[in-house]
């Protein structure tokens, strides 16, 4: 009850008209973003920043959180029509999707897409609004050593769990972690890794480094392997509205999806492409139509965006709750708290409570504006997908700049997101993920913060972290994680040999 | 597990996470700590996140000399559009403090988009010049964040 009248509170808040309008943009520029290949909500979010010194934390918020479902649901639309995904979420609705626009049933793929990632999204916007109370109950009992083992869990999760190697992501992960402690040490005054340099003093900004990783690096990427030739964009093709039969096709998928892209997103394991993975081969097991997977089955594009849709809702769990990012964009909209003075953690829902639940309200606006966005202008998305990669290039780095220098004027600044673009291109070039990096900068010194205060209230005592029943558990979830997977596999082949 | 010559670009990537560890390092070193904090101090958080980047990159540098991350190989570098969008980045940092924004962005926009294979230079300036100037206003005259001003930004 107490937690309806919270929601009924938070609609007051996000049915005003200022805060409808931050929606409306934050949900267009989101499915704006979405669709053109290159950009995504990280970058996006990222570029944003700014405006936190401009407008209050709940429009803030409510326009990044637009931003990030409606890259979600724009997403769909290229992966469908260009096969090209737009984000890395839609890489397998292309699969089926692409398959559907080439056999002419381009219309019902988007359909499917848009209304799976509307039901999809809105169930998992109530299983937030209904869990998160419950995890700040128990967040609440978490001291300084347990909050270290946790960050812990969730380091292992995005550097070592995802991606093609654990190596090369936990060396992304220690690039970020070691961005991260430049600056002045808030507990000592001492400056650290500033070589010296007035510059550093205050530390590096998110949005250089993310804009460095997201635009400087990934142009820097294409230029060294610049494609010849054009994609094809396919046309419209098919009524956009669902038949009986794809209807009939639809609807268990899009809630499988919404049943396995929640949980994966709220636990710090997420990411949003493991769910859409599971999803689709889950549909391909299921369906009784297994030979048409691979030629443009629908319940392939069902659940997989009704996957990628419920986790980035999931993800928003552990960011409110517990403070912990699981995915690049969430770990900006952290640091926009950070630059509000907030807090995010189990104490945001007290002290920040119409922040909070106007913000969740306002996820359930923004997925009914994205349906309506989503399909009945999905000529203006495709228009938007025409604009010729030179331009979109050169018109992304002229983004970039802004979101660089306008932070405080400082050609410095734009050389370090260059310097930053540079490693970011060798990165990209030996496939290390990104991802890892990013999270590291941001969520490093809040670990930092927690590991410190533990050790102080331990005196120093390193064991204080295995000592405690539950910091303990966290650990032991992250030598899981991290050798698991790999045990697993020597296991499988050691059985496989004697077999 | 077919034999694989390292990729001599893995291998500088390996040495150069090592410098840059190494680096850290030497910076670690270097942060005073007072005695009172001697025990959790600003320089054992440092000294976890460089050593473990130290022994990242040692380990990465063996895996990239026996035989390789066992990434796909990357094509040919395409030098050509690489230098033009080099040259654009660089061209906007010297403008921009200088002759200002707009000149600054007209430039990266015209040599990014020739790198990307554009063919009419003239149009690009026309479509950078329109754009830089609708982000100049927007941004410094409706939102009031300064982007860069210079020479043609003072008459407008």
């Amino acid at each position: 009850m107490e937690t309806l009248a919270a929601l009924a509170g938070g609609f007051a808040t996000a049915l005003t008209p200022t805060h409808l309008l931050f929606a409306f943009a934050g949900c267009f520029l989101g499915t704006a973003v979405g669709v053109l290949p290159g950009i995504g909500p990280a970058l996006t979010v990222a570029l944003l920043l700014p405006i936190t010194f401009q407008v209050p934390a709940t429009s803030a918020f409510i326009l990044f959180a637009g931003v990030y479902y409606g890259a979600m649901y724009g997403g769909s639309t290229t992966s469908i029509l260009l096969n090209t995904p737009g984000e890395s979420a839609t890489i397998i609705t292309a699969l089926e999707g692409h398959r559907m626009a080439r056999a002419g049933r381009a219309g019902p793929a988007l359909a499917t897409a848009a209304i799976g990632s509307f039901v999809a999204g809105t169930i998992a916007t109530a299983a937030l609004t209904f869990f998160a109370p419950v995890v700040v109950e128990l967040a609440l009992k978490l001291g300084p050593a347990e909050y270290f083992s946790l960050m812990v869990v969730a380091f292992v999760a995005v550097s070592a769990v995802l991606g093609a190697s654990a190596l090369r992501g936990l060396a992304s992960l220690f690039l970020g972690l070691i961005l991260g402690i430049v600056g002045i040490d808030l507990q000592t005054g001492q400056p650290r890794f500033t070589f010296g340099m007035i510059e550093f003093l205050d530390g590096i900004e998110v949005t250089i480094v993310a804009v460095g990783l997201f635009a400087v690096a990934e142009t820097l990427h294409l230029a060294t392997r610049r494609k010849h030739g054009k994609d094809e964009i396919l046309p419209v093709q098919g009524s956009l509205w669902l038949s009986r039969e794809d209807w009939g096709r639809s609807w268990k998928p899009w809630l499988r999806g919404a049943c396995l892209g929640f949980p994966f997103g709220a636990i710090p394991a997420g990411g949003s492409e493991l769910p859409t993975f599971l999803s689709y081969y889950m549909e391909r097991k299921l369906s009784q139509r297994p030979e048409e997977f691979g030629r443009g089955a629908i319940e392939g594009v069902a659940g997989p965006e009704a996957a990628n849709n419920a986790s980035a809702a999931g993800v928003l769990m552990p960011m409110l709750t517990l403070g912990l990012p699981t995915s690049v964009t969430a770990a900006i909209m952290l640091s926009a708290f950070q630059s509000y003075g907030i807090q995010p953690g189990p104490m945001l829902f007290q002290t920040q409570g119409e922040l909070v639940w106007g913000l969740i309200a306002s996820l359930y606006v923004g997925n009914v504006m994205l349906l309506v966005l989503n399909l009945p202008l999905v000529g203006l998305w495709v228009r938007i997908l025409t604009i010729p990669t030179p331009q979109l290039y050169g018109g992304i780095l002229v983004f970039a700049t802004i979101g660089a220098y306008g932070v405080s004027n400082s050609v410095v600044d734009l050389l370090v997101m260059y310097a930053v673009g540079i490693v970011g291109l060798g990165m990209k070039r030996y496939d290390f993920p990104v991802a890892p990096a990013v999270i590291g900068m941001i969520l490093g010194p809040l670990a930092e913060q927690a590991f410190r205060q533990a050790l102080t209230i331990a005196q120093g005592d390193m064991t204080t972290f295995l000592t405690r029943p539950i910091s303990a558990s966290f650990l032991a979830v992250a030598l899981l994680l991290a050798f698991g997977p790999r045990l697993w596999r020597a296991w499988q082949v050691a059985r496989a040999a004697s077999a | 597990m077919r034999e694989r010559r390292p990729v001599a670009g893995e291998v500088g990537a390996s040495i150069a996470l090592i410098l840059l560890a190494l680096a850290a390092l030497w910076q670690t070193s270097v942060i005073p700590v007072s005695p009172i904090y001697a025990r959790v101090g600003p320089a054992l958080f440092p000294w976890i996140a460089s050593s473990g980047l130290l022994l990242i990159g040692l380990l990465l540098l063996v895996q990239a000399l026996r035989g390789g991350f066992g990434v796909e190989r990357n094509p040919e570098i395409d030098w050509r559009a690489t230098a033009w969008v080099a040259a654009g980045l660089a061209a906007n940092a010297a403008l921009i403090g200088t002759a200002g924004f707009v000149f600054a962005a007209v430039a990266l926009f015209a040599a990014v988009a020739r790198g990307f294979g554009s063919t009419q230079p003239v149009r690009d300036l026309g479509i950078g010049a329109v754009i830089a100037l609708a982000c100049y206003y927007g941004f410094e005259k409706l939102l009031g964040v300064n982007i860069g001003a210079g020479l043609l930004e003072g008459l407008i």
